[in-house]
């Protein structure tokens, strides 16, 4: 029951997330909210990967056949990680230039394109 | 030992030049930039012209059938797309010579690392690198989205753009880590090993939301909103490779997910949906656009829906056809977008009502803007037509998808038509304060000039390569595609190390069928451009009805256009539901 927990927890953080975004009236606040959505992805890539008792996968000290925790989602998790610093970066950055340019952080208020 | 090359060599030049770009002359970076996208074309296309090779990086192979290294899968499908995005970045290199008043090697980088990531993404065989390949193409998306930095409009577009291509990317990002928890490998063919024969609820969920990032970024309906506000913002060389690489690398990755990975039938139902949906919406929008670039970038919205048609019956004439569209259109898209640029650079605007008559000093583009209307609408001779001829063969037993497939054809063609004519001819009546709602004009991005060669020379090239196209062999188009979708034969060859099986193509449509059906759609297309320029002297009893129908048609499919953000992300959740949905409960 409690190995489900995680699971749980990222499908909250999605909608969570999504729900943020949706009703975001703040760019800032909308990309913390992608931020939000992409967190749930770290909870799923390392709740897969987990074992109980296991250790960290470094092998140097330790005895052969001892049960570590999956290192491939560690890996995947630490891709994604750089990946969303990028997004967020980037999106970060147009959000000042549009506060600089429109006047306002507001995405309603940001619509030149439509229809 | 090509295949590597294709992503190393634009990312190599990439960071010597966004290190030293503006150390150096212009015409030298310029030099740079534009030798390692012609090198990187020609290796893709060496790839494209032998047979389907799988690369082991560090040259890891797999050990009794189980994958430890990480792969290159080449076929013919993969690496022609990674030709075509070689050959728009090509053209979008040379465009942007004289079109930026300032330097622009930053610019020449993020097209650079688009296209390390566009080859990328069509030759890998693993599916962790295909969201990482997915995420580089995108970041440098965003960011040439964003290039013209001092507008509202640009900017909007890029939040849109990026907002909702990365919620779907984590959403895909979610799948994939799904299916390793089932499979516990990230190699296709060995994950395909692993999950075949056992569809269940796991595995459906998780194909919905991998294929979710794919269609967000092919801009299929309920996706699509992003498209035309990115495209429409975008500079113009950076919307060539939006229209013609792009959104297609969306639709192949759902295409060899579904051919190497899922082999799930009971994914064809809510794709074919999906693409008629899209078809019909990419339409009507285009129709009734007004500013060039959106009005072109609704039109690949309806062609990516007639692409989606191909694939989506899961069956290798359809798939065939689906390339060979990808290929033509891709070209002749390209053309026009690089035309519209130009009357934004020669007249200083891109508005069809505003332009009025205008074109005429410059009628070798609208030549060029007539003729890419004419293949668009389904015209002989380039691999559209016959892909188009072949996706119509394809759907025989799916009437309202012919029927949608059709309409797309014509109403796109019709639209550019219709432009061409108002513009480059003075047809129909002046109307420059007429409503029509929806973007208007954009703030050129150079002074008005005359047009330089830089510009004619790739738009005229790439119709001449359309054209050209027509004589690709669509045999091996053909045997391409059933072996694309025959995961049996390429987990051998992965991981067995299997000579490469090439199975039989399937049936052509008979020649005479197509030119048929191309003479219906390319003549409706004129008719309909006509119509409209000349609807003032129809007698009120045929224009009542029509209005009473298109108003509020196009009027309600705009409304739901708002370019909020907000609103693209619940489309896109309605969107994954409705497609996790359909595939669980079917």
């Amino acid at each position: 029951m409690l190995g489900h927990l995680p699971y749980a927890l990222a499908a909250w953080l999605i909608l969570w997330g999504l729900y943020g975004i949706v009703t975001s009236r703040n760019l800032i606040h909308l990309v913390i909210c992608l931020a939000v959505l992409q967190t749930s992805t770290y909870l799923i890539l390392l709740a897969i990967g987990y074992k109980a008792g296991a250790v960290a996968p470094i092998y140097a000290d330790m005895p052969a056949g001892t049960v570590a925790v999956d290192p491939v989602v560690q890996a995947l998790m630490l891709t994604d990680i750089v990946v969303e610093a990028t997004v967020v970066a980037l999106l970060l950055a147009i959000a000042v230039q549009a506060h600089e340019r429109g006047g306002s952080l507001d995405p309603a208020r940001l619509c030149a394109l439509k229809g | 030992m090509l295949a590597p090359w294709p992503v190393a060599l634009p990312l190599v030049a990439a960071a010597f030049l966004a290190g030293l770009g503006d150390k150096l002359p212009r015409r030298l970076a310029d030099a740079i930039a534009i030798g390692a996208a012609a090198i990187t074309a020609l290796c893709c296309a060496l790839l494209l012209a032998g047979p389907p090779v799988v690369y082991w990086f560090g040259g890891i192979q797999p050990r009794s059938g189980t994958a430890i290294g990480i792969d290159f899968a080449i076929d013919a499908n993969g690496a022609g797309l990674a030709v075509l995005s070689s050959l728009l970045i090509l053209a979008a290199l040379f465009f942007s010579l004289k079109y930026f008043d300032k330097p622009a090697h930053m610019f020449q980088v993020l097209l650079l690392v688009f296209l390390a990531g566009l080859c990328g993404f069509s030759l890998t065989g693993d599916l962790f690198d295909l969201f990482v390949f997915f995420e580089v193409m995108s970041a440098a998306a965003f960011g040439l989205c964003a290039y013209k930095s001092r507008e509202v409009g640009p900017l909007q577009g890029a939040i849109n753009f990026a907002v909702t291509n990365t919620a779907g990317a984590f959403i895909t990002l979610s799948g994939i880590a799904l299916l390793y928890s089932r499979t516990g490998a990230l190699n296709l063919s060995h994950m395909h090993r692993m999950i075949a024969g056992h569809d269940d609820s796991l595995v459906l969920a998780a194909a919905a939301l991998v294929c979710t990032g794919f269609l967000v970024k092919a801009a299929i309906v309920p996706f699509q909103f992003w498209l035309a506000d990115a495209h429409a913002a975008a500079p113009t060389p950076a919307c060539i490779v939006f229209s013609g690489a792009m959104v297609e690398a969306g639709l192949y990755a759902v295409a060899r997910l579904q051919g190497a990975l899922f082999g799930l039938p009971q994914l064809r139902t809510p794709l074919l949906a999906a693409g008629v949906a899209t078809c019909l919406v990419g339409a009507v929008m285009c129709f009734a656009q007004r500013h060039l670039k959106r009005l072109l970038a609704f039109s690949t919205i309806a062609h990516a829906g007639v692409i989606l048609c191909g694939i989506a019956v899961l069956e290798p004439g359809g798939l065939s056809g689906a390339g060979l569209y990808v290929v033509g259109h891709g070209l002749v898209k390209a053309a026009l977008f690089l035309c519209a640029g130009m009357l934004l650079h020669r007249l200083q605007s891109i508005d069809e009502l505003a332009l009025h008559g205008r074109g005429r000093e410059v009628p070798w583009v609208g030549v060029l803007f007539a003729l890419g209307g004419l293949l668009l609408a389904g015209a002989p001779p380039t691999a559209m037509f016959f892909g188009d001829g072949a996706i119509h063969h394809a759907l025989e037993a799916h009437p309202i998808a012919r029927f949608a497939v059709t309409v797309a054809s014509i109403a796109t063609g019709a639209a550019v038509l219709r432009a061409c004519g108002r513009i480059f001819l003075g047809l129909g009546p002046r109307e420059p304060d007429a409503p029509g709602g929806g973007e208007q004009d954009e703030e050129p991005e150079t002074e008005a000039a005359p047009i330089p060669w830089s510009m004619w020379v790739p738009a005229a090239f790439l119709l001449a390569l359309a054209i050209g196209s027509a004589w690709l062999p669509r045999e091996h188009a053909g045997s391409a595609a059933a072996r694309m979708l025959d995961a049996h034969s390429w987990a051998t060859q992965v991981l067995d190390r299997a000579q490469p099986a090439m199975p039989s193509p399937p049936p052509e449509e008979p020649l005479a069928k197509g030119l048929a059906h191309a003479a219906l759609t390319v003549g409706l297309a004129i008719a309909l451009a006509l119509l409209t320029l000349f609807r003032k002297r129809l007698p009120e009893i045929l224009r009542g009805p029509v209005r009473a129908v298109w108003n509020p048609l196009a009027g309600s499919l705009r409304a739901l256009h708002t370019g909020a953000v907000g609103d693209q992300v619940a489309w896109l959740t309605l969107g994954v539901a409705a497609l996790g949905a359909s595939l669980v409960f079917s």
